[in-house]
């Protein structure tokens, strides 16, 4: 990631020699999360909203629904789409532009979580077969960026599907009124990194710049694995592969909790 | 191989000496292969003249070209490493690869794809030996069947050693999923489509590591351990093949007009599932 490879060679240094002890540089254990604060519908244009703070990573995430040809091989079912935006003002390496690999493997990885667990009843979003159905947009919009997207937009995402409202139709035409959509699980990524020997949660944006490898795992409500991703330039083992998705496995409920509310 | 008339499934699969837990031996799948049975596997490198390294790839019937080009000097040159080589993939597939035809712009998947595919070969290649230079992989799906991923990458890692580029290791892909709940390995198209998960993971067999893993779909944590374990057992198969491609090109130990020898699989069982793609 890091374009300096003489300053990311110093702090992998750093970090690593940090790790060893037991520690991360921010003082935290190596499962310990930060700070997760998600909060509901504050947007009133769109349909649902969240706004997610992990750390000083600060993530928007807009619900919009939209109108939309079904795909042909699914002409009654109405469409889920989950988009990423790195805007330039959530870090000084970025630029405007069109959408680069990081941010196309975030939005795929949040849209995978919430595509296989079949979060959505898309036939409850048909209008008319083959013609018309609804289209419902996740837009992740990175305004702050301090490591760990997958996890804060990925609980994001169910945070503002939850409090999203669809407008209804009847015979084709809108009716006026609103209801919630229907959510029917609560997928949840966790994010593991490898630095050196030591797996850690919740890494920060130095943490991710120094990473050998990571591998997200998505878990739902029964604890059962939806998607899996590994990223990162080294090859992991079978067996810390198997310690990856056991870490992962313990937080999810936690964060499921904070993107739920009460 | 998989030229073969593939219109009807008669499959004759004598029941497999190799299918070694006989777990789920009456099970059948679509297309009559046993659970851990890998799709016909075809490889030959050095195919395309204007390339340093190169390879095409049968995986049932997707059909994959990869063509490497470099080392070489990095364009644009602010894209280089001061330390050592940068691996460039482009995964792409023709509009005519699948059904209705698509737009031969790269979509989303395209370049999650050339992105995983990176990060899969990587660990492989000894990118400190080629400072400043660019390495470029470029993938053209001609014919998808499922699992484009893994054979690209297959065929990919193939190209790269028939390059000369110095490797740690080959890097072998294959798939494992679930369908009727039961795991089973290399998806054609219609368990890609109908099955309840699918994971694709590439592996370096000497190294013992694993370097590309995704999953999608529904697995418990014991499924998914017990999937990786099947999936590597397959990337292992596919490593044989691999080799033997590399072994003829190069004329290691193999007359060179023998038939490529084929993986444990039975040519015969092939056979596709019915067309059932959407």
């Amino acid at each position: 990631m890091s374009k300096s490879n003489i300053v990311s060679h110093l702090k992998q240094k750093k970090i690593t020699e940090v790790l060893s002890t037991g520690k991360r540089m921010d003082g935290r254990a190596f499962e310990d999360f930060r700070e997760l604060t998600i909060k509901r519908n504050i947007l009133f244009k769109s349909e649902g909203s969240a706004e997610v703070w992990l750390g000083k990573t600060h993530v928007m995430v807009g619900v919009k629904v939209g109108t939309g040809t079904p795909f042909e091989d699914t002409p009654d079912e109405g469409v889920l789409m989950t988009n990423a935006e790195f805007t330039p003002i959530a870090n000084a390496a970025w630029e405007p532009g069109p959408p680069n690999e990081n941010s196309i493997e975030l939005a795929r990885v949040v849209d995978r979580g919430l595509r296989s667990a079949e979060i959505l009843d898309t036939h409850e979003l048909c209008i008319t077969v083959g013609k018309l159905v609804q289209i419902v947009f996740v837009d992740l919009y990175v305004l702050n960026y301090d490591g760990n997207l997958i996890d804060a937009c990925g609980a994001g995402a169910i945070a503002a599907l939850m409090g999203a409202k669809r407008p209804t139709f009847s015979e084709g035409k809108p009716t006026g009124e609103k209801v919630p959509l229907t959510v029917r699980k609560k997928p949840i990524p966790v994010s593991v990194i490898k630095i050196g020997d030591n797996f850690i949660l919740d890494p920060t944006a130095d943490e991710e710049d120094v990473m050998d490898a990571r591998l997200t795992v998505t878990f739902d409500e029964e604890n059962h694995v939806c998607t899996m991703q590994k990223s990162g330039s080294e090859g992991l083992t079978v067996d810390e592969i198997k310690k990856c998705i056991n870490m992962a496995q313990g937080k999810a409920p936690q964060n499921r909790v904070k993107a739920i509310g009460d | 191989m998989s030229k073969k008339p593939t219109t009807k499934k008669t499959a004759a699969r004598k029941p497999t000496a190799r299918t070694k837990k006989p777990k789920v031996d009456s099970w059948k799948r679509a297309d009559g292969r046993a659970f851990d049975e890998l799709r016909t596997l075809k490889i030959e490198s050095g195919v395309l003249p204007n390339a340093d390294g190169s390879a095409y790839i049968e995986m049932g019937r997707n059909k994959i070209l990869a063509g490497v080009f470099g080392p070489r000097e990095m364009h644009p040159k602010h894209n280089a490493k001061p330390n050592e080589a940068v691996l460039r993939c482009r995964y792409h597939m023709a509009p005519f690869s699948v059904d209705p035809r698509r737009s031969p712009a790269p979509s989303r998947r395209d370049q999650e794809i050339s992105m995983v595919m990176r990060s899969a070969l990587e660990p492989a290649v000894f990118l400190e030996r080629y400072p400043r230079a660019s390495i470029d992989v470029y993938i053209e799906v001609l014919e998808a069947d499922g699992g484009t991923r893994c054979a690209s990458i297959n065929a990919a890692a193939v190209a790269l050693v028939d390059a000369g580029i110095p490797m740690k290791d080959l890097v072998a892909a294959c798939a494992v999923g679930k369908i009727e709940d039961k795991l089973i390995v290399d998806l054609g198209d219609y368990e890609d489509k109908k099955g309840q998960s699918d994971m694709p993971v590439a592996y370096m067999p000497k190294l013992g590591k694993v370097t590309l893993l995704q999953m999608d779909g529904d697995l418990s944590t014991e499924e998914a351990g017990k999937a990786l374990e099947l999936a590597i057992e397959g990337c292992k198969k596919v490593y044989e093949v691999q080799r033997e491609a590399l072994k003829k090109k190069y004329g290691i130990d193999q007359p060179q007009d023998k038939p490529q020898e084929l993986p444990p699989a039975e040519p015969e069982s092939e056979e596709e599932p019915q067309r059932e793609e959407s």
